[in-house]
């Protein structure tokens, strides 16, 4: 018996195939969401992925947040359920609130496509267990709108708690505050970050495998709960 | 009918890099004495019947929920004469 790991499509979502790609490879079932579904067919966890959804109109996320398979995502994230928010789906989790700040226009104005170094800072969430606290990684970040900005108090909170998931190394490739790159909420379940660990599964098509412990820390989570 | 407009932000603390490149346009141009642009959004939304105090009311939660990010910008509601 594995674990079930919807992954939803919204209009305009680009790396929903690769995240169900890195679930299966990770050991788990893939299961298709749709935006419009108001049933998460017994899913385990969910993942929002990558890409534009709704065209990134009126700010990135804010209309996906509104699609009836979200009420349902934010229902059970609260009730514990993991959820993974990559890229645009990052923004989606801001947006819905379920995490803290709000992603921006990088500071530099253009369109960034690196192989980035991370470091993994907190190991306490559903999404980061297989890695150690500190460990650096390397996996694809691909954004126009990727400056994670917060307030200095939410940002002082969420670094006192250990609730700054991954950071940027090097250079900060898009302005985001505290060279932040992805977050967790108090309890961990809920993780949102700009690079995209689901494209650093295989070495033919990433510049690492690094990626892959996002996927099998969730099962790992799931099955052992 | 009325028209009710939403005026959009981005708060004074964020960065608002569109508002920079357009400033660093500006001169290229010719226009200069221009210390600062931030761009913001405009939306104008038509009213059927009379706007009141309720009806109001509404529009702000609706410029609070969906048109703007209070997170990250601040807006204005009013009433067009």
């Amino acid at each position: 018996m594995t674990a079930r790991i919807g992954v939803v499509t919204f209009p305009g979502s680009l790396d929903e195939r690769d995240a169900a790609r890195a679930v299966r490879i990770a050991g788990g079932e893939a299961v298709a969401l749709w935006h419009g579904d108001e049933d998460l067919r017994g899913v385990d966890a969910v993942v929002l992925p990558g890409g534009f959804s709704y065209g990134d109109y009126l700010r990135c996320g804010a209309i996906a947040r509104f699609a009836p398979v979200m009420s349902l995502v934010i229902e059970q994230a609260a009730a514990g359920m993991p959820v993974l928010g990559i890229c645009n789906g990052f923004q989606v989790l801001c947006e819905a609130h379920l995490l803290p700040g709000a992603l921006i226009r990088n500071d530099h104005r253009k369109f960034n496509c690196v192989d980035q170094p991370l470091r993994v800072e907190s190991t306490a969430t559903a999404w980061t267990s297989a890695y150690t606290n500190g460990q650096n990684i390397v996996v694809p970040l691909k954004n126009g709108e990727g400056g994670y900005v917060a307030d200095d108090d939410t940002l002082d909170r969420l670094e006192g708690e250990g609730r700054v998931v991954v950071r940027y190394v090097g250079d900060n490739p898009n302005g985001s505050y505290r060279g932040v790159a992805g977050i967790a909420n108090d309890r961990g379940n809920v993780v949102g970050l700009m690079p995209h660990p689901e494209h650093a599964i295989e070495t033919l098509t990433g510049p690492s495998t690094d990626g892959l412990g996002f996927f099998t820390s969730v099962l790992h989570s799931l099955v052992t709960a | 009918m009325a028209r009710v407009v939403v005026d959009v932000m981005l708060k004074p603390e964020i960065l608002d890099p569109q508002g920079q490149a357009v400033a660093q346009a500006l001169p290229r141009l010719g226009f200069d004495g221009i210390t600062d642009v931030r761009q913001g959004k405009r939306f104008e939304l038509e009213i059927d019947g009379e706007v009141t105090e309720e009806r109001l009311a509404q529009l702000r939660d609706a410029a609070e929920t969906l048109l703007s990010n209070p997170v990250i910008e601040d807006y204005t509601v009013r009433v067009e004469p």
